[in-house]
């Protein structure tokens, strides 16, 4: 359930986990053989035939749609990795995360027009765009930390879902707040990239959205990775995630622990904000919640908690739902986008709801 | 951690320091307080000042010892307003609300358990015909039409039977409107023109080139009243469909709890979301579900067959029970001409009264202590030998049963049934109503439905208006439109209500003891609530 990156101490869960569960003697076929696990890899081989198929008819499109899939992912990415690490420390669905992410597209939008972001050469609007994302970054951390400290912290010892049903409420509020700032309406960011292409691979062009989109994502989660793996912060993190009563017994300040994974948390909706934007998407106050639970099945889908799986999941998300809205053999089309992630979702939590990369705890399963 | 620490946290020290007072200066400070609130909401609005000092008088008439100065107090209130009433400034309805309200203070301790619930359903029942005489509340605006009470009711009947999922079972289902979804459309698919098709009436000759005329393929009636000579389709009698809707739903319950319910807690929510998003979706899309037309897409289905319980038993009743509902009522009770509407609201208050009685006993129950015994603690309830997963199943179908009725109600009351009704937000909605009224207790639930109900079908917008109207800010008239921004005000409640009452408005006693365990322990280790950063 922790926040389970490589280091000795999740080994030995590993270890311990196996150890419990090895009913050996009462089975002939293999461990893995069980109706559960066969229909699951049915259907993961069903839609890897509808890929090949799609792929070998029209490999263009099939690239197009990647590159889409691949720029949606990365924001879905930084999104899920905030439910991760909330869920990690405090094993509680931060269901305002979504519109926290929203709130940072909105702030987005606002330092653009106020810094009067506008089309030109790169090295013009670079340094304006990696701005605006560290003032969105800290924007959105600040709330999210306020969140915590408001709607979580005094139900620390109250029953699970109590915080989980503050947590729909204060995503409403969010929600309204949004409303009253921006209004109704789709709002958009400035379009600063050109609508040119950067350049073609064997006559597919690629769109200058996507290198974008992972050039700027790519040192979030480089950055992120650094600290949680190598700063005595990180370390009080992964330790507080384990067992909070140890932690504080080792001398981790708990709830200061706690405050600071909502900041990266928030931190990183912020940053997912700005790339949304980039991307060339629209939003509106009632965006955060649908990609907000899209973003979450990711997290789930890769394994919650685990911070490698998170942006394995969001990746994965994103091209499938790009393949759904792109690819034209058999597929459902962006009417069932929806359904098609919580599908997936559920399917995830009813095969394996350890997730791609989680282990399995006893009471996830 | 030590035994004899000064109370922590702001609401603590506050109650403690009140513990402190003598009786006499708590009851002088109460009144000071209160005092103060009547002047300032008088200065505001005279009408809301007079209400407000009418609560207080009421709130503390249960304080009085009862004979004699108990009733003298409210004889005097209640007469006070009767000569108003004669006087000709005050309208007739006052005194007898407060009557009747006074009234209920007086029925003893023993008897309250049947008599409070048969008063109100009286009163709920006789509230058509006395609607027009009610008089205008200050702040809230006039009292709420029929059809607004038979919304109320409605959610209500919802509110009960996520009730039973969530207060009971303690199983967070956020996808509720699936369920609500689903009984909707099964009016629609059994009581309406929806499958008629289209085939000509001679045999052997397709729909376009149809020498004859074109007659509805499919054609089938059973007890169904007010429909039309040649209408196809499905129509069945709503009070079966009703049933029907209920089982489809139970059904469906079962289909979506039995993969499921392993899931711990907070995925199961999750699940259950996605469900609750997964349908409208359907129901959008489901124009041409591999080219067949099952929900009608956007547009809905409509029109819906009306209630009605057909000649034979409308004249074996002697005309009592309405033969078709909208072509009933020619009768007049005290200058009330009875409208069809009415006949509409009794039917869902006869419904919504079946809906209690079967969750009190259901919660009775051996199979209610079971759920009860594992929302407390799963692992000590699969210990004592409850089975989980046949338990839980049963409140998910049982939920879903009443969720499934009350929209097969609603759907042909109001004639037609739309994927736009089924969004999150109805979900997060009746949950809230839920968790206002106080999780597990059924009385608590109600008020909780109905007061949000009001307050999402006209009560927000006359608050508005009230507002708008009165509040005056430096000179400047505010113009707020307030049922626009109804889910923040519901995240104000939700997040207020956990926060410092998380046992609700009216909660069950247990509940709240549970709720409220961690405040009572204090052998955490580190006490992450009050130390700390």
């Amino acid at each position: 359930m922790a926040l389970d990156l490589p280091g000795p101490a999740t080994d030995t869960h590993a270890l311990v986990a196996a150890d419990a569960s090895t009913p050996v003697l009462t089975r002939s076929l293999p461990r893995w053989v069980n109706p559960v696990n066969v229909i699951g890899l049915c259907l993961v081989g069903l839609l890897a035939v509808w890929l090949v198929v799609n792929f070998v008819k029209s490999p263009s499109q099939f690239f197009e749609a990647s590159l889409i899939g691949i720029t949606n992912g990365c924001v879905y990415a930084l999104v899920a990795l905030g439910y991760t690490l909330v869920y990690g420390i405090l094993e509680l669905i931060n269901f305002a995360h979504g519109d926290v992410f929203m709130l940072g597209g909105m702030f987005a939008i606002s330092f653009a027009t106020w810094f009067g972001l506008a089309p030109g050469p790169w090295y013009e609007w670079m340094p304006l765009a990696v701005l605006i994302l560290i003032l969105c970054a800290i924007c959105c951390a600040v709330i999210n930390a306020t969140i915590e400290f408001v709607a979580y912290r005094p139900l620390r010892h109250a029953p699970r879902l109590a915080p989980l049903i503050t947590a729909i409420g204060v995503s409403f509020i969010l929600e309204t707040i949004a409303q009253i700032w921006k209004g109704s309406d789709y709002v958009s960011f400035p379009e600063v990239l050109p609508t040119t292409n950067m350049f073609t691979i064997g006559g597919v062009g690629v769109p200058w959205t996507t290198p974008i989109v992972v050039l700027l994502t790519v040192p979030v989660l480089i950055g992120l990775t650094f600290l949680v793996r190598s700063t005595k912060q990180g370390k009080a993190m992964r330790a507080t995630a384990q067992d909070r009563d140890a932690a504080a017994i080792m001398g981790i300040n708990v709830n200061r622990t706690i405050s600071f994974t909502f900041l990266l948390a928030g931190s990183l909706a912020g940053a997912g904000g700005l790339v949304f934007g980039m991307s060339g998407a629209n939003l509106n106050f009632q965006s955060g919640f649908t990609l907000g639970l899209i973003a979450f099945t990711s997290a789930v889908l890769g394994g919650i908690g685990n911070l490698t799986g998170a942006v394995l999941g969001a990746l994965l998300i994103g091209l499938i739902q790009a393949y759904n809205e792109a690819l034209t053999w058999h597929a459902p089309g962006s009417d069932w986008t929806e359904s098609l992630v919580f599908t997936i979702l559920i399917l995830i939590l009813v095969f394996r709801p350890e997730g791609l990369l989680g282990e399995r705890t006893p009471e996830g399963a | 951690m030590t035994a004899a620490a000064a109370p922590v946290g702001f609401r603590n020290q506050l109650r403690a320091r009140w513990r402190e007072l003598t009786d006499n200066q708590r009851i002088a400070a109460t009144i000071g307080i209160e005092l103060v609130a009547f002047v300032l909401l008088w200065l505001i609005d005279s009408g809301l000042g007079y209400l407000a000092a009418l609560v207080f008088v009421a709130l503390w008439c249960r304080r009085m010892p009862p004979l004699p100065w108990r009733l003298l107090t409210e004889a005097i209130v209640v007469g006070v307003f009767v000569a108003a009433w004669l006087a000709g400034s005050a309208a007739g309805g006052i005194p007898i609300v407060l009557a009747i309200a006074f009234g209920l203070t007086w029925i003893p301790e023993r008897h309250r358990r049947w008599a409070i619930p048969l008063i109100v359903v009286l009163l709920a029942i006789a509230y058509p015909i006395v609607l027009q005489r009610l008089f205008v509340v200050p702040f809230f605006g006039a009292f709420p039409d029929i059809l607004t009470g038979t919304y109320m009711i409605v959610f209500m009947m919802m509110a009960v039977g996520l009730n039973i999922v969530v207060g009971y079972a303690g199983l967070l289902d956020l996808g509720y409107v699936a369920f609500y979804a689903i009984g909707a459309y099964t009016t629609g698919w059994f009581a309406s023109a929806q499958f008629a098709g289209q085939k000509c009436s001679k045999p052997g000759f397709s729909i376009d080139n149809c020498p004859g005329q074109v007659v509805p393929k499919l054609n089938f009636s059973l007890g169904a009243v007010g429909v039309p000579v040649g209408t196809g389709g499905i129509h069945i009698s709503i009070f079966l469909v009703l049933l029907l809707a209920g089982i489809v739903t139970a059904l469906f319950g079962i289909m979506i709890g039995l993969p499921t319910l392993r899931l711990r807690g907070d995925y199961l929510a999750i699940v259950t979301l996605g469900f609750g998003e997964i349908l409208p979706q359907v129901a959008t899309n489901g124009s041409s579900l591999g080219g067949f037309n099952l929900t009608n897409g956007q547009i809905g289905i409509t029109p819906i067959d009306t209630p009605g319980f057909g000649n034979r038993l409308s004249n074996l009743t002697g005309g009592f029970l309405p033969a078709n509902y909208l072509t009933c009522c020619h009768r007049t009770i005290w200058h009330h001409q009875i409208s069809s509407y009415d006949v509409f609201f009794w039917t869902a208050i006869a419904l919504l009264a079946f809906t209690v009685f079967c969750s009190l006993r259901l919660r009775d129950s051996r199979l209610g202590r079971a759920w009860i015994a594992i929302r407390e603690d799963e692992t000590a309830a699969a210990a004592m030998g409850v089975p989980l997963m046949r338990t839980k199943t049963w409140a998910y179908a049982g939920g879903a049963f009443f969720g499934g009725v009350a929209g097969a109600y609603y759907g042909s009351s109001k004639d037609s049934v739309f994927p736009g009704d089924f969004f999150f937000n109805i979900s997060v909605f009746i949950l809230c109503m839920v968790i206002l009224g106080g999780m597990g207790n059924v009385w608590g639930v109600l008020i909780g439905a109905a007061l949000l109900a009001y307050l999402n079908k006209s009560g927000l917008g006359n608050i508005g208006a009230w507002i708008n109207a009165h509040i005056h800010i430096f000179g400047h008239h505010l113009n707020i439109n307030v049922p626009e921004y109804s889910a923040g005000i519901y995240g104000v409640i939700i997040v207020t209500v956990m926060l410092v009452r998380p046992e609700g408005l009216l909660p069950s006693r247990r509940r709240a003891r549970e709720l409220h365990e961690a405040e009572t322990q204090d052998e955490y280790l580190y006490d992450l609530r009050h130390e700390g950063a």
